[in-house]
Order: C-alpha cells, then sequence, then structure tokens
C-alpha cells in the first residue's frame, strides 16, 4: 500500500518530511506512552486491598522533564511547518501565471495566450506556476494530492498556489470545501507535460482539436464534450433526476417552467439555456429545478453547441 | 413542585411519574435527565454515522443518494455537537457530582438550573424539527452556501442558538456554585479535579457561546432579511463567517475535552491508590488550556485565504496549547507509579483514553504543522483526528464515568465481566473504524465526499466494518447497564472523594449536615515512605 500519493511538486517532498519527521516523533510517544502504561499495570497490579502505596505527590524534576522536551520538540515541528510554509507561499519571479475559476461543480482555466480550458488544467514541468483563483458562487478549495498544495476559493476575492511541478503524468484536482450535491464529483486532471509538449499545445492543440472534430459526426463530438465540459456532473443521460433535468428524450419535449409558462425543447430553446440558464434574455427555468447552472458563454465555441445539441437529439 | 418532601429519601425514590422529574429541581436528577437525554441523541447521531459509513461501502451509490449522504453527515455534526457532547460530560455528570464532590446540598440556582434544562429540551426540538426540510451544509454552516442552500438552516442554526442559552446559564450556575458553596476547609487547592475541569469549561461556555449565539443569528438575519455580512455578492465576507465560527468552536473542542479530562483525573487515583500525581500541574493547566484555546481558532483556517501573517501566529499559539496536554498525560501515568492498580471496567477506559487521546494529540502536531496543514486540511486526516479527540477522549471519559459513578446514581452494581467484554469490543472497533482514515487523508481522500476513487475503496471498506464490531460493543454496553446484578454499597471503591461517604444512591438533601473537609481528596496512600 502506498502511504502518500505520487510526489510530483519541489513542495511534495518538503511536506513528506515534515510528516515522516512528525511520525517518527509520534510514534516514539505512543511507544512510550503504551509502554509505561502497559508495564504500571502489570508490575503494579492490585494484589490486595491493604496493599501500601507511597504517598507520591509530585516530583519537579520529572515535571520539569516532560514540560521541556515537549516544547522543544514542538518548536522544532513548528520552524520545519513555517520555513517550508514561507517557500510555498513565496511566489518567485519568473512564475507562469494561470486564471482558475471554481462553479459549482467544474473548474475553468485561463492561460496567458488566451487559451481556455474546462476541467482539464495544462502546466509544462519544473516551470514554477502561480494559479490566480476565484470562486464564482460558494466556497470551492483546490487540491493536488501529488503536489500537496491546497487552498479555497473565495467569491470576493483572489486566492494564489504556488508550485513547480516535477513529474510528467497526469494527477487529480480536487474540490476540498464542501460545495453541495455533486461536490465529491467535481473533480479535474491536472496534466503536467514536457517543455517541448507543453509548446505544441499552446501553439495548435485547438486546431489539432477542430480537425480531430472534422472527421466526426456532430453528435459524437458532442458525446464527448458531455464529460469534458462537466455537463455529466448535473445532467444524466438515462433518464436519472440529477441536479439539472435529464438530457433522455428531451429534443422535442414540452418543457414547464418556474413562471408558468411552457415551450418546447427545440434547438433555440437548448442554446439558449445552455448560454443563459438563469439570467438574461428569454432564461427559463425548467419547473422543480434551481437556479444553479452557471452560464457557458465564451467556455463553448457555436460548434461545440450544435455539437452539443445534435448529441442531446440521439439520446431517446 | 410538591408540597412533601422527604429528605431523607435516596434522591430517585423521592416522587414518581414524569412530573416529579421534569419539574424536580434536585441536581442529581437533572444530571440524570441530562445523562439520558445525551443518550438518546448519541444513539441518533451514531445511528446516521453508522449509516454515512455504509454507504462507503463501496464508491458511488450504495444505500443512499448524494443528497441524503449530505443531509446525513450535517445531521451527525449537528447532534453529535450541540445535542451531545457541548452538554455532554459537563451537564450530565456536572450536575449530579458538583454539589456532592464540594459538600453542598444542591447547586446555587437551583431553578435557574432548571429552566436551563428546559431551554436545552426546546433547543433541542427545534434543530430536530428541522429533519421536515433537513439541512445539508455540514455542522459548521459556512457562507455563501449555508445562505444558498434551500434547505431549513434557519430552523437548526436557531436551535443552536437557544441550546447556546442553556449552555451559557449552567455555566454561570457552576462558577458561582463553586465560589460560594464549598463546604469549611475545602480550599481551592483540595477541590477534587473534576471540579477544577468543570470550573475552566463553565468559563468557556459563559465566554465563548455568546459569540456563536450572535453569528447564527447574523446568518439569519442574511437568510431571512437579506442582510449581506457574509455575502460577497452583497459585499460580505464569507470568511469572516468562518472567523466568528470558530472563535466559539474553537473553545468548544474544550469544553467537550475538559470535563472528560476530569473524569480521568478522578477515576486514577482511585484504582490506583495514588494521589494524583502532580495535581497543581493538571489544575492549572486546565486552566492555561482554557484561555489559550480562545487565541487558536485560526488553525482551523490555514488554508482558507486569511494571511499568511495570520497563519504563522496561528501555528505557534497552536503549539503551544499542545504542552499542557502533553504534561497532563505524563501526570496521569505516573500516578500510577507504584500504585496498587484495579483494571475494573471505568479504569479501562481510563486507560483506554489516555492511550486514544495520546494519538488523537500527537495527530494534531501534523495538522499544527503549516506546511504539512496543507496536504492534510479538508482530509479524512482531520476526520480521524477528531474522532480520535471527541470519541477516545470525550466518550471514553463519559464511558468511564458512567461506569464508575453507576453504583453512585442507581444504588445497584452491574456485571464487571460483560462490561469489559463491551469494552474490548468498542475499544478495537473504534480503532478499526478511524485508524485507515490516518492513512487515507495522507494518501489525499477529502472528507464530505460522497463519492470516492476505487483506489481508496479498500480502507473505507475496512473502517466500515469497524463501525460493525463498535455497534455491536455498544448494544453489549447498554445491555449490561440495562440489567444491574444487586445493591451498590456507599463506597464500593473505597475512595475519598466526599460523594462516596453518604448511601448510594444519594439522600435527596445529600448532606444533613455540611461536611467538613481536613484533607486533599487525593490523600492515598502513605506519606512516610515519600519523605524517606
Amino acid at each position: 500500500m502506498n502511504w502518500l500519493p505520487t510526489s510530483a511538486s519541489t513542495f511534495a517532498p518538503q511536506v513528506d518530511s515534515i510528516l515522516f519527521l512528525v511520525t517518527i516523533i509520534s510514534v516514539v510517544s505512543i511507544i512510550l506512552v503504551s509502554f509505561m502504561l502497559i508495564y504500571f499495570v502489570f508490575k503494579y497490579k492490585r494484589k490486595s486491598v491493604n496493599d501500601q502505596t507511597p504517598a507520591i505527590t509530585h516530583d519537579s524534576f520529572l515535571e520539569t522533564l516532560w514540560t521541556v522536551i515537549p516544547t522543544i520538540l514542538c518548536i522544532v515541528i513548528f520552524i520545519y511547518g513555517y520555513v517550508y510554509y514561507d517557500r510555498y507561499t513565496t511566489t518567485p519571479k519568473d512564475a507562469y501565471e494561470i486564471n482558475v475559476t471554481a462553479r459549482r461543480w467544474s473548474w475553468s482555466f485561463a492561460y496567458p495566450n488566451g487559451k481556455k480550458t474546462f476541467n482539464e488544467l495544462y502546466v509544462p514541468i519544473n516551470k514554477p506556476i502561480r494559479l490566480v483563483m476565484q470562486s464564482d458562487d460558494v466556497l470551492h478549495s483546490f487540491f493536488v494530492p501529488a503536489f500537496r498544495v491546497k487552498q479555497d476559493l473565495i467569491g470576493n476575492r483572489y486566492t494564489f498556489i504556488n508550485f513547480t511541478p516535477t513529474k510528467e503524468g497526469v494527477f487529480d484536482i480536487y474540490c476540498t470545501e464542501y460545495c453541495g450535491l455533486s461536490h465529491s464529483d467535481m473533480i479535474a486532471k491536472v496534466h503536467v507535460v514536457s517543455e517541448f509538449e507543453y509548446a505544441k499545445w499552446e501553439s495548435g492543440e485547438e486546431a489539432k482539436v477542430e480537425n480531430a472534430y472534422a472527421d466526426m459526426a456532430p453528435s459524437k463530438v458532442g458525446e464527448q464534450l458531455y464529460s469534458s465540459k462537466g455537463c455529466v456532473a448535473c445532467h444524466s443521460i438515462d433518464g436519472a433526476n440529477g441536479v439539472g433535468p435529464s438530457w433522455k428524450a428531451l429534443y422535442g419535449k414540452k418543457r414547464e417552467f418556474t413562471d408558468g409558462s411552457s415551450e418546447l425543447a427545440d434547438e433555440n430553446y437548448i442554446k439558449n439555456s445552455i448560454l443563459y440558464p438563469v439570467k438574461g434574455p428569454d432564461a427559463k427555468l425548467v419547473k422543480g429545478y434551481g437556479p444553479v447552472m452557471p452560464s457557458y458563454q465564451g467556455l463553448l465555441s457555436d460548434s461545440e453547441i450544435t455539437a452539443i445539441i445534435e448529441y442531446i437529439k440521439t439520446i431517446k | 413542585m410538591t408540597d412533601h418532601h422527604d429528605f431523607d429519601k435516596n434522591y430517585l425514590e423521592n416522587g414518581k411519574g414524569f412530573k416529579s422529574w421534569f419539574f424536580s429541581v434536585d441536581h442529581k436528577r437533572l444530571g440524570v435527565m441530562y445523562l439520558w437525554a445525551i443518550g438518546v441523541f448519541f444513539v441518533l447521531a451514531a445511528i446516521a454515522s453508522f449509516l454515512i459509513r455504509f454507504e462507503h461501502l463501496s464508491p458511488g451509490q450504495t444505500i443512499v443518494s448524494a443528497q441524503t449522504y449530505n443531509v446525513l453527515f450535517t445531521l451527525h455534526g449537528a447532534v453529535m455537537v450541540f445535542l451531545f457532547i457541548v452538554p455532554g460530560v459537563a451537564a450530565s455528570f456536572g450536575n449530579f457530582l458538583i454539589p456532592l464532590m464540594i459538600g453542598a446540598r444542591d447547586v446555587i440556582f437551583p431553578k435557574l438550573n432548571l429552566y436551563s434544562f428546559w431551554v436545552y429540551c426546546a433547543g433541542s426540538i427545534i434543530l430536530l424539527g428541522s429533519l421536515l426540510a433537513p439541512v445539508d451544509t455540514g455542522w459548521t454552516f459556512y457562507t455563501p452556501y449555508s445562505i444558498d442552500t434551500g434547505t431549513n438552516v434557519i430552523m437548526v442554526t436557531f436551535g443552536v442558538f437557544v441550546l447556546g442559552f442553556s449552555s451559557i446559564l449552567t455555566g454561570i450556575n457552576f462558577i458561582v456554585t463553586m465560589h460560594k458553596l464549598r463546604a469549611p476547609g475545602l480550599t481551592w487547592d483540595r477541590l477534587p479535579l473534576f471540579c477544577w475541569a468543570a470550573y475552566a469549561t463553565s468559563l468557556l461556555q459563559v465566554l465563548a457561546t455568546p459569540v456563536v449565539g450572535i453569528t447564527l443569528l447574523l446568518l439569519i438575519g442574511e437568510r431571512y432579511f437579506g442582510l449581506g455580512f457574509f455575502d460577497p455578492a452583497k459585499g460580505g465576507d464569507p470568511v469572516l463567517f468562518q472567523h466568528f465560527f470558530w472563535f466559539y468552536s474553537h473553545p468548544a473542542v474544550y469544553i467537550m475535552i475538559l470535563p472528560a479530562m476530569g473524569i480521568i483525573s478522578e477515576v486514577l487515583p482511585v484504582f490506583s491508590r495514588k494521589p494524583i500525581f502532580g495535581y497543581k500541574a493538571i489544575a492549572y493547566s486546565s486552566l492555561a488550556i482554557a484561555l489559550i484555546s480562545f487565541l487558536v481558532w485560526g488553525h482551523h483556517m490555514f488554508t482558507s485565504g486569511q494571511s499568511k501573517l495570520i497563519n504563522i501566529i496561528f501555528s505557534v499559539i497552536t503549539f503551544a496549547v499542545a504542552v499542557p496536554t502533553a504534561i497532563k498525560v505524563f501526570n496521569w501515568l505516573w500516578t500510577m507509579y507504584k500504585g496498587s492498580i484495579e483494571l475494573s471496567t471505568a479504569m479501562l477506559y481510563s486507560l483506554a483514553f489516555i492511550f486514544l487521546f495520546t494519538i488523537g494529540g500527537l495527530t494534531g502536531l501534523f495538522l499544527g504543522a503549516l506546511a504539512a496543514d496543507v496536504h492534510l486540511h479538508d482530509t479524512y486526516f482531520v476526520v480521524a483526528h477528531m474522532h480520535y479527540v471527541m470519541i477516545g477522549g470525550t466518550v471514553f471519559g463519559l464511558f468511564s464515568a458512567i461506569h464508575f459513578w453507576y453504583p453512585k446514581m442507581w444504588g445497584k452494581m452491574f456485571d464487571e465481566f460483560k462490561a469489559k467484554i463491551a469494552f474490548v469490543l468498542i475499544f478495537i472497533g473504534f480503532n478499526v473504524v478511524f485508524f485507515p482514515q490516518f492513512i487515507l487523508g495522507t494518501q489525499g481522500m477529502p472528507r464530505r465526499y460522497f463519492n470516492y476513487s476505487p483506489e481508496f475503496a479498500f480502507l473505507h471498506q475496512l473502517s466500515t466494518y469497524g463501525t460493525w464490531i463498535l455497534g455491536v460493543g455498544f448494544i453489549l454496553m447498554l445491555y449490561v447497564l440495562c440489567r444491574p446484578t444487586g445493591p451498590a454499597s456507599a463506597n464500593p471503591y473505597n475512595s475519598l472523594s466526599l460523594e462516596w461517604q453518604m448511601p448510594s444512591p444519594p439522600p435527596t438533601l445529600n448532606f444533613k449536615e455540611i461536611p467538613t473537609v481536613n484533607d486533599s481528596t487525593y490523600a492515598y496512600g502513605t506519606k512516610i515512605e515519600q519523605e524517606a
């Protein structure tokens, strides 16, 4: 069994060294305590009710000893924790900044060159990264076990994380501040790639994806977007009730709204619901559901929206 | 109230029926009623936790939906914290024991004491009334989620607000009682350590509880009237709520644990036939812990976005609170040195307390260290740490008290052998439930997760199996306690403490004549040897 997750940032071995140090201190202490406890219980077991016992009430030497030693240990642990924390919170000058926005229940990332990704974070290896993070709604927390970093995201101000990835691979990003129904599914992936790969991704992946899309039926593209853009968190395709209405047999169905009106679910209705789910021109909320869906304006291209609509049409 | 009192009758027999209890101002009856109430709430919240663990038997949905899961962990946390463990030992055994231990006939304000109990009942009913539209915020009610959710947050928080008054009034009552009603000769440095612990707890209750009351009122105002204290959309600050909340809820951790520490300090000397080692260190460290506990709330918020400097300061003070705790553990251990140790059930629970609480305390060192907390915060590591302190500490302390004072409270004895079997099951079950969670958390498993990655499945399942052992242990313990074996003598353990120097169960009036105290409560052993 692995006691620790993969170690994939410069900060990870530092955290692990504190965990190791405190584990040693803890194991020695608990063995000492258990030994004293068990030894005393057997050694001084009651033999009769008339046992004579000494009336020891205090012992200055011992008491000083077990005040001073824990104090020293505590100071050492504090300093370790402080020094590494100080390094972790100090931003390197040449850090590469990526903006992170969390919303129920997805992550979006915006890069300096204008690229945007959804639930997938791309970072180059061995380069200091600084995440500038904000929440669109309730509190969230950005946690990558492999990097040992964690920071809450708040609605009214930016928070930051610094890390330098040291290992290529794909690692989990968890939300660790409880945020409601799909909290445990608010998982994204961070891709640590070589500098070369990263440059390639930065300049060309979009085109590559568009090309890949070119050979695919729109409904197939839509199927991919359904999971990669996070629709899956709230909308089922098997009719199961989620945070939002299921997509099963949605196309062409009569929708009843909270304001009492109703409408058939056609292409324009679906597009409008993706762009203006709660607020905006002609926003409609289906009866029985809360106003929780974030707008996908700017996150999906027109062709992607079309692909999603085509995909919905195929779910019968 | 009845006009006819028979003060010589034992308190259990002085009046029968619901009214004779529910309108009784007798501190012993109130203590027993609190014990029943917290017992019922403990069972309720424990059932919720068993369902939570059962849900985790497999990744994804096992028995309940995500929403039900979120409701269950909120219910478990809110009931355990506000209805069980905060009133907990202090209200039940504090009420029953303090007047007996200090040689008084009752607390100083008996009617206020009854009123506190009624307020507790009212608050409990309001809090549980929220089950009609059960809350899904977690027991911490973090904003802005708690403003945003459609569930019945107002009712739960109002329930907690009302419960706060019960806590404050009980605290005041105990403080004044200990100042005014100590028997002649019972100086502060002879006061039983349980009373010292209850005194420190009462201080916390009186000083910290108003803060959570006000905070929850602000939250209610925000939800009901749309005031913008915490909602960033209205210019409020969600992190402010966390500061307010933990300003109470961290001292509340010590409201929960200090009385249990007091119990350990009573049980160990009796079953070791030794004076408590380092009386003054234990008494003063109770007060020191109580005071420092007001200054460490920010260690719950290292990753919340508060400033770096503040984090560093809170980390320093957090380590400062670890030291008096370590001192207590070694003082308890050394109390057994050269003693005459009897492994009664109560003693076993107390020894288990020392072991489990030490693990709880040591794992706190991981969380106090800033860089390590960045990784461990809000993972199962925290869940395990907290339960080692709250169950391994407080609940084991409570169980020790229930067994230790059983003869005094009910006038009967119980089957020690069967009770010890229950102890073994509870001890093993507890460790199987919570120890794997330390590893889960270190591996990066976040808390409050309905779903989890398959790589965590084995440890989750192990933890769930532990709850079944624990459950059998609880049931066996209850069974044993419900089947007394015979009448108890006044002082079956030869304790020197005042409450054992009267018949079991105690007469309604406690003391016909107020006793005079000439020596320490812990004057066990022969003093000659010490001088040699």
